[in-house]
């Protein structure tokens, strides 16, 4: 088996492990903050494929730009998610996803 | 193997296993601080990626910003009770089995997948794509690296910078309004919400 | 615009402004309406005096015309520039006519008053007679054809209104209904003339028609392709179509008996005195076109009208039925005269014979109204007021009326001193002088007026001894017989004046040179082509030269020149050679008139006066006869029997056909679709509900499978959209990757 050099391919199957990983924190996850994390998870899987993509591919530095930012808009996500959790907190005492069913009605 | 790759393969190992334990682990403590090395992580492999700026605002905004108020979501909503929120094992076959199925897909993408050149796609003759093309081409050849071998070691925050303040601007911009939105909004929400609470709350005679 | 002009125009809109004042208002006028419209009728009747007084009296003024655009067409392609015209034709036959309409329409409306007094529809009968006269005087004025015709069927309208005054009895609406339906007959034809004649010349007047025609018939004057001077003489005669139907001349009379139905003013007014001699008046009007042919049918049919009526108006019993066939026979002699070229003589009867049948009538009406008073006062609902028969010695009970009718009846029977002498002598040396020159059938033509005269004098003089003279039928009745008030008296006397010859000439055996023939009015002259007129030429008569004659055929026509006048033209050489002729007999018709009258009047006192019984006793002798005249020679049944009983049947058949065959297919179609909406309704109720419900219920079906999925956590949606992403991720691998 003759060694590949690290590429692109390497930078994005970590991105799709992380991603899925996301992804399954959020399916299996009933913390809402676990939740959250999952939700950073995936953002950072996206960040690391733009800035691959960046460092690899011909566009220039437009990726690392998009990059920054998603950063700034998790940010963003990241306060108001936890504002909501707080109040979901606050109204049913515990922030247990599965009990947060509404949306149902 | 040369040193980049084993710093790869390191971080690599480091951000799966912390972003496994956020993912498995029962206690959310615990998931809280792993997500501290996922970030750390990932801010490394920025670097490797010659990403120098977007390594510290990754380690200033996630590690200084965002974790900090996970961190202190957990502790404001964690109770001695709820430690253990993890789902049944009956609801979560159905999202293993759909999370691998994904991860196998893509990852058959990505390996077997062939890159093309941005002027060879299907679409790039189709006429409105006519300015993409043309950036594309006239822009600055190189990779970051060499545009950073290139520039010497002044690292890419001027590049970006004037990217941000030129070709991104309208982005930029709608992104700072957003950010301001988005904090207002936060602290609105915890505000009235509480507000709320106490109108709800009064006693029932008092109305 | 002349000022005779204007003012014969306010004369014209007095009778429409009283209509429209009266008609809106008839339950606030109710009993009052003649306060509106007797003021309006006298001052319109004293500006037609002077508007008449002004122009016989204006020498060399022959005709006033004016007139003002109606309708432009613009420039038609292939015509020309077209346009109808408002015009008004001021001649001296129209102004004397002005002075008869509004002259007799003003005393019969004082008559009214006292006739109509409490009729239940007093202001609607005031109404309709102001809007006659407004019509009659349209037809008078009318300076061209269209704008006659519309006023014709007006005075049509108006007539049939008046003649229905009491509508709910079943008499007036069969005779309205009858009148009117009579009058179309001849109207139908009339118009058809009148675009005859606007498809050649493309205009209505009566000045350019002339014109037109005076220079010569153009080859594309003919219909059917008939020759242009035969199309000449059918256009005259369709025009006379239209006269035949309003002066009721046979074959068309049959509905002026029947108008009898109708208040009796109104008879006098419409029936005797103007609206019948519209016909006579538009003869007159149209005559310069008429030609030889269609002048020997007008003369026949007048003729053979007159001595037709006159034969039936001797068996007659009620007093108005013979005054109306009276009057058929007078307009008879009217229209004959014309078709014999003596215009002036027919106008001139037209006149006087207003003046004393209106006398007449509304003598009658009075008799009428005494007799109805009286039968009312004895109780006595069984008696026909208006028979003959029921009268008789009147006389001394009603003076003034019978002064009046005595008057009258020696007007119409031609005897001397009265107008009707005069005018009556003037037709028959007319009817002599053409009978001599257009020899053939023509030849009986002053025989039948000679034959005219006398039975004229046999029935009036027959009626004048039944009803006022003799013994009294009913004693009874004729003890309650009294004279009739003012109002319907003085109109009486005023027309009885009228009925002397003093007013139309100085002397009163000739009226040759009286103002009225030798001032007021003559004989228009023909302008039709001379192939065409009469063939009879004046002693020592030099005919142009041939290409000066055959010159007008076929040659183009240039529009008469404006201010051409066609009333100027010297008289055609035929019809200088009947006015010598006429001139030639007027002595022997004033004899042979003079004669036949007295004999007419011996015969009448000898049967009815010296020995009654003789007419008794011929009257079973001619059985036959009798009856047939008495029924009017049984033409009703005729035309019942030709034509109402035909169209009768042929409504009769066309109604079987619509309710068997037609309905029929009607029904049948309702049946099949009664069928197919059964058939439908199944199918809709089995099959389009049941998709329906089966589509329901296979959603809600879906929807309870659906709902189960919607568990309303966040959590389970993500799963499915991940889920969903695989999926496609999946179609992509396999699907398209490898394609």
């Amino acid at each position: 088996m003759n060694y590949i050099p690290v590429g692109l391919t390497h930078f994005l199957v970590l991105s799709a492990v992380l991603l899925v990983l996301g992804i399954f924190t959020m399916l299996t996850r009933r913390n809402a903050i676990a939740v959250l994390m999952g939700i950073e998870l995936i953002l950072n899987a996206a960040n690391i494929n733009f800035v691959a993509f960046t460092r690899y591919g011909a566009i220039n530095l437009g990726g690392q730009a998009i990059a920054l930012f998603v950063i700034v808009m998790a940010a963003c996500e990241a306060a108001v998610a936890l504002a909501i959790v707080l109040n979901l907190f606050k109204r049913q005492g515990s922030i247990n996803v599965r009990q947060a069913d509404q949306l149902r009605d | 193997m040369p040193l980049f790759d084993i710093f790869f393969y390191l971080f690599a190992a480091a951000i799966v296993a912390s972003a496994a334990v956020v993912c498995f682990s029962r206690n959310i403590v615990h998931a809280a601080f792993s997500l501290l090395f996922t970030f750390f992580g990932i801010a490394g492999i920025y670097v490797l990626l010659a990403a120098d700026f977007l390594a510290i605002s990754q380690v200033l905004i996630y590690v200084g910003g965002i974790l900090v108020l996970i961190v202190f979501g957990v502790m404001l909503t964690n109770r001695v009770t709820n430690i253990d929120l993890r789902s049944a094992l009956k609801s979560r076959i159905p999202a293993l089995v759909i999370c691998l199925a994904l991860l196998c897909l893509l990852g058959s993408f990505l390996v077997e997948g062939h890159w093309m050149k941005f002027d060879q796609m299907p679409w790039s003759r189709s006429p409105w794509n006519k300015d993409a093309i043309e950036q594309a081409t006239h822009a600055v050849q190189g990779t970051p690296r060499e545009i950073l071998d290139h520039q010497g070691s002044q690292g890419t925050a001027m590049a970006l910078g004037t990217l941000l303040l030129t070709d991104y601007l309208l982005p930029f911009e709608l992104v700072s309004v957003v950010l301001l939105v988005a904090l207002i909004g936060a602290a609105m929400i915890a505000r009235k919400e509480t507000f709320l609470l106490a109108k709800h709350n009064r006693p029932e005679g008092s109305r | 615009m002349d000022q005779l002009i204007l003012l014969s125009l306010v004369a014209l809109g007095l009778p429409l402004l009283v209509f429209l004042l009266v008609i809106f208002n008839q339950r606030a006028l109710a009993d009052r309406a003649h306060l509106i419209a007797l003021p309006a009728m006298a001052f319109s009747s004293a500006l037609a005096c002077y508007v008449a007084w002004i122009k016989v009296r204006t020498p060399g003024l022959l005709a006033i015309e004016w007139s003002a655009d109606w309708i432009r067409f613009g420039n038609v392609p292939g015509l020309g520039p077209l346009v109808i015209r408002h015009s008004i034709l001021l001649d001296n036959m129209t102004a004397i006519l002005l002075v008869v309409v509004t002259g007799v329409s003003l005393l019969v409306h004082v008559f009214s008053i006292g006739y109509m007094r409490k009729d239940t529809r007093y202001a609607r009968y005031f109404a309709f007679l102001g809007l006659f006269t407004f019509a009659m005087l349209g037809v008078v004025l009318a300076g061209n054809l269209f704008q006659l015709y519309m006023f014709w069927e007006l005075v049509g309208f108006s007539s049939y209104s008046l003649i229905a005054h009491w509508y709910e009895r079943h008499g007036p609406q069969y005779a309205s209904k009858k009148a009117f339906i009579v009058n179309r007959i001849g109207d139908a034809f009339f118009f058809i003339g009148i675009l005859l004649l606007f498809s050649e010349f493309r205009t209505f007047e009566f000045r350019e028609i002339f014109g037109y025609i005076e220079q010569g018939l153009p080859l594309s004057f003919s219909m059917l392709g008939l020759a242009p001077e035969t199309t000449l003489t059918i256009a005259g005669l369709l025009i006379f179509c239209g006269a035949v139907a309003k002066s009721a001349q046979f074959p068309l009379h049959v509905w002026l008996p029947d108008a009898m139905e109708g208040p009796t003013p109104v008879s006098a007014l419409i029936h005797a005195a103007t609206m019948v001699a519209a016909g006579v008046y538009l003869m007159a009007r149209l005559f310069p076109i008429l030609t030889g042919n269609a002048m020997l049918i007008v003369a026949l049919t007048g003729a053979f009208t007159s001595v037709l009526a006159a034969t039936i108006a001797i068996t007659q019993r009620d007093i108005k039925r013979v005054l109306a066939y009276s009057t058929v026979s007078q307009l008879g002699l009217m229209i004959m005269s014309i078709g014999s070229g003596a215009v002036a003589a027919g106008f001139f009867h037209l006149v006087t014979h207003a003046v004393f049948k209106a006398c007449l009538f509304l003598g009658a009406g009075s008799v009428i109204h005494a007799m109805h008073r009286a039968l009312h006062d004895l109780h006595d609902h069984e008696t026909d007021a208006q028979d003959i028969h029921n009268m008789g010695g009147l006389f001394r009970r009603m003076p003034v009326t019978g002064w009046t009718y005595l008057v009258a009846t020696l007007a119409i029977t031609g005897l001397p001193l009265t107008a009707g002498f005069l005018s009556k002598d003037e037709i028959l040396a007319g009817s002599m002088a053409y009978g001599g020159l257009q020899q053939g059938i023509a030849l009986a033509i002053p025989w039948i007026g000679l034959a005219v005269t006398l039975l004229t004098a046999l029935y009036m003089w027959r009626q004048v001894f039944l009803v006022f003279f003799g013994n009294p039928a009913r004693p009874a009745v004729q003890e309650k017989i009294r004279e009739s008030p003012y109002v319907m008296t003085v109109p009486l006397v005023a027309l009885a004046v009228f009925c002397v010859w003093f007013w139309f000439g100085r002397n009163p055996l000739s009226a040759e040179h009286g103002w009225f023939l030798s001032k007021w009015v003559k004989t228009p002259a023909s302008v039709v082509p001379p192939q065409t007129a009469p063939p009879f030429r004046p002693a020592g008569y030099v005919p142009p030269p041939q290409e000066f004659a055959s010159q007008p055929f076929g040659a183009a026509i240039t529009p008469p020149q404006e201010g051409a006048h066609v009333w100027e033209l010297p008289p055609m050489p035929h019809q200088v050679a009947l006015e010598r002729a006429r001139v030639a007999n007027t002595g022997m018709a004033e004899g042979a008139a003079l004669g036949s009258a007295l004999a007419g009047f011996l015969f009448a006192f000898v049967l009815f006066v010296w020995r009654p019984s003789w007419s008794a006793s011929l009257r079973r002798a001619f059985r036959p006869f009798y009856n047939a005249s008495q029924r009017g020679w049984y033409l009703d049944a005729i035309y019942d029997f030709i034509v109402v009983d035909t169209v009768m049947l042929t409504a009769r058949v066309t109604a079987w056909f619509d309710r068997r065959i037609l309905d029929g297919f009607v029904n049948l179609a309702a049946r099949a679709t009664v069928l197919l909406a059964h058939i439908t309704g199944w199918f809709d109720k089995y099959v389009i509900d049941g998709i329906v419900t089966l589509t329901g219920a296979t959603v809600q079906f879906l929807g309870l499978m659906a709902r189960s999925v919607q568990t309303g956590r966040v959590q389970t949606y993500l799963a499915w959209v991940v889920a969903a992403v695989v999926v496609a991720l999946v179609v992509l691998r396999f699907a398209l990757f490898h394609s």
